[in-house]
Parts: C-alpha cells; sequence; structure tokens
C-alpha cells in the first residue's frame, strides 16, 4: 500500500463516507467513483491514481455487478476489514431504502401515481441501456486495429441474441478465445 | 414457445435456495455488466418475468440509489418469498463475483503483462457491448403499450441520449430530471385516458 497509512482508528469515519456514498448513488455505484476518488486519493492519500483505475478495471474483468470495485477499492486501503467495511457501507442503506420502496409502491401499483412513474420512466431506461451498448462499444470504433474484428464481434452477438436462445455465458467465452488467440 | 413469456406463462422460483443459484449463476456470466444476462436469464429462460415487468423494475432500481441489479435483484426475490428471498437473490449477485473479484486483485501483477489476456479481455468486452445492445434492441417493443404513445416515448428516449452519451451529463442529475418529465407526461397521459 502506497501513501498515507491506514489506521484502525480512520476505520468508522471510512464506513460513515460509504454508507453516505451509498445513499447518492443513483444510476449505481459508478456514478459515485468520482467523489470515492476524490475522497480515498485526494483527500486521504490512502491510494494513488493507478490504484484506483485498477480496482475498476480488475471489476469490469469479473463476472458480476460493476459495484463489487468498491471491495477492491476496500481491500487496496486496509486489506479484509477494509473490503468488508466498504461493501457493506455502500450496500446496506440503498438496499433498505429499495426494500421499503419497493414494497409501498407494489401495494399501490395501480394507482395513477404509481402507474405513470413506471410508465414515465421506461423510455427513459430503455435508452439508458442502449446507451451503455454505445459506451461499450467505443473502444472497437477507436482503435484502427481491433475496429474490423470488435465490431464484427458485436455485430454477431446481437444477431444470436435475437435469433438463438443460447445462453450468454458461450458468447463470453467465445469472446475471450477469439481474443486470446489475437484474431481481433 | 415464443421467446418472452406472456403473464400466463410465468413461472415461478421453487424455493430461496433456486433464486440463490439462479443468481450466482447469472451473476457469473455477468462480464461487463449484468444487467444484459438477468434480462436473458429472469424473462427468456427462466420466465419469472415478463419483459414489461422486467422493465418496470429496472426502471424503479434506477431512480433508487444503490447499484442497479443489487436493486432488482432485491426486489425480485422479496417478491417471491419476502426478506429471506431478498437475501438470497442479492447473496447470490454478490457472493461469487466479490471472491473472485478479490482473488484478481491478489493475483493482478501477476499476469496484467501478458497479450493474451489483454485480448482475451478484449473479446469479452466486444460481446458485452452486442450483449447491451441486443438487450436494448428487444426493451424497444415494451414501449409499445405505454399510454404515452410512441411520439413521447421516442422523444424521452433521444432526449435521455443526447444527454448522457453525447453531453455527458451524470446521470444523477439526468435520471431525477428526465424522470420528473416522464413521470408528469405519463400521469397526464393517464389522466387523458380515464376521462375519455
Amino acid at each position: 500500500m502506497s501513501g498515507a497509512e491506514f489506521l484502525l482508528a480512520d476505520l468508522p469515519e471510512f464506513f460513515g463516507r460509504f454508507l453516505l456514498l451509498s445513499l447518492l448513488s443513483i444510476g449505481g455505484a459508478m456514478s459515485t467513483a468520482p467523489e470515492m476518488h476524490r475522497y480515498l486519493v485526494g483527500e486521504r492519500g490512502w491510494l494513488d491514481d493507478g490504484q484506483f483505475t485498477t480496482a475498476v478495471a480488475l471489476a469490469q474483468a469479473s463476472p458480476g455487478p460493476n459495484v463489487i470495485f468498491v471491495p477492491v477499492l476496500g481491500f487496496q486501503v486496509a486489506g479484509w476489514i477494509g473490503a468488508l467495511a466498504a461493501t457493506v457501507g455502500i450496500l446496506a442503506p440503498s438496499t433498505l431504502l429499495s426494500l421499503g420502496v419497493s414494497r409501498w409502491a407494489g401495494k399501490r401499483r395501480d394507482t395513477p401515481g404509481v402507474r405513470a412513474f413506471t410508465a414515465g420512466l421506461a423510455p427513459m431506461t430503455v435508452s439508458l441501456m442502449a446507451c451503455a451498448g454505445w459506451v461499450l462499444a467505443l473502444p472497437y470504433l477507436r482503435e484502427p486495429d481491433h475496429r474490423l474484428g470488435g465490431l464484427a464481434l458485436i455485430a454477431l452477438t446481437v444477431l444470436v441474441m435475437h435469433y438463438t436462445r443460447l445462453a450468454p455465458i458461450w458468447l463470453i467465452l467465445a469472446g475471450g478465445i477469439v481474443g486470446a488467440v489475437g484474431w481481433i | 414457445m415464443s421467446p418472452a413469456p406472456t403473464p400466463q406463462e410465468l413461472r415461478q422460483p421453487e424455493s430461496p435456495l433456486e433464486l440463490f443459484t439462479t443468481f450466482t449463476a447469472l451473476a457469473l456470466q455477468g462480464f461487463g455488466g449484468v444487467l444484459a444476462v438477468a434480462q436473458r436469464e429472469l424473462v427468456e429462460r427462466k420466465r419469472w418475468l415478463t419483459r414489461e415487468q422486467f422493465v418496470e423494475l429496472y426502471s424503479v432500481s434506477q431512480m433508487l440509489p444503490g447499484p442497479n441489479v443489487v436493486n432488482l435483484s432485491l426486489m425480485l426475490g422479496d417478491r417471491f418469498f419476502g426478506w429471506r428471498g431478498g437475501a438470497a437473490a442479492v447473496g447470490g449477485m454478490l457472493f461469487m463475483p466479490l471472491v473472485i473479484v478479490i482473488m484478481l486483485a491478489i493475483g493482478y501483477n501477476t499476469f496484467a503483462e501478458q497479450a493474451m489476456v489483454a485480448g482475451a479481455l478484449r473479446g469479452m468486452g466486444a460481446v458485452a457491448a452486442g450483449l447491451m445492445i441486443a438487450m436494448a434492441l428487444k426493451l424497444v417493443g415494451t414501449l409499445r403499450a405505454n399510454p404515452m404513445g410512441p411520439v413521447l416515448c421516442a422523444g424521452i428516449a433521444l432526449l435521455t441520449a443526447a444527454l448522457v452519451a453525447v453531453l455527458r451529463l451524470p446521470l444523477v442529475w439526468v435520471v431525477p430530471s428526465v424522470g420528473l418529465l416522464g413521470w408528469t407526461l405519463a400521469r397526464l397521459a393517464i389522466a387523458r385516458k380515464a376521462r375519455s
């Protein structure tokens, strides 16, 4: 671990920061990444820029939700106890709030207000998914070396998903193999 | 059998254990995001939700703080088996990925430099992009039944894309403001339908 040392006395404040960030993480944990960077790298100096970026990259290379970059940050700062504090901190408040809202709305799902909520949000939700696909595809558009292979693989994936019921894991494995042997 | 279930064709998980194993399986398939895999597994393969219900659940997850797919798991699990179901689904979604990502963090230095690893990640990334695009295309169909009608739906979708993909505004601003706009328009559309 580089930079400033993490002391056990720092743990309550560290945990508290993640509890607070949890409530601010509208749109997913990744939306709080700039704020985490400010706190862990800028304010406290527990991590450097490279360690922060590595945590995000490792989480993206691992299976599972993007939020798992948070335990990696915690692990880099303070080992297992840091990973635990960061994970529980980023998840507990948002999870409890979601459970409450979900139950409340479930009982009122046929009222105009709640119906308007789900109907009004649907176009935005679908659009955000398309944007996420676009953002993930961008690196392949930008790198001339990998453009053709990358776009072909993207298009092939879309076609297979549209016309078959194949589980996505087989496509991901195939993509990994094709990439590892250097075809794209 | 059609790829997406109608409300009559829906099934239910048998136990919280089935929720745990299903969510573990879909989390482990989710490289570069779990959402596209979740849609595939929960709607088309398990048939626990219709496409419309999936969009509805995800919309609510997105408006609330917290990781969207974790919120989605929680709400779906809670619907079937109460808090035990919610805990089983969230546990399945997070447990194995957490173990794997920490192992990777520990082993990172030994394999980061290898060209094959970089290539494999690049290939998996392209597939992840394709999965996301395919899912968005499929879900466009769910907007047909929307009370706002196709023109307003397309307008909101294009506005969202412009704000997020072109202007690159933070989601913290986009989601509440476009959400409020959509909610208001849908409220008016529903009221107009009720009168006529």
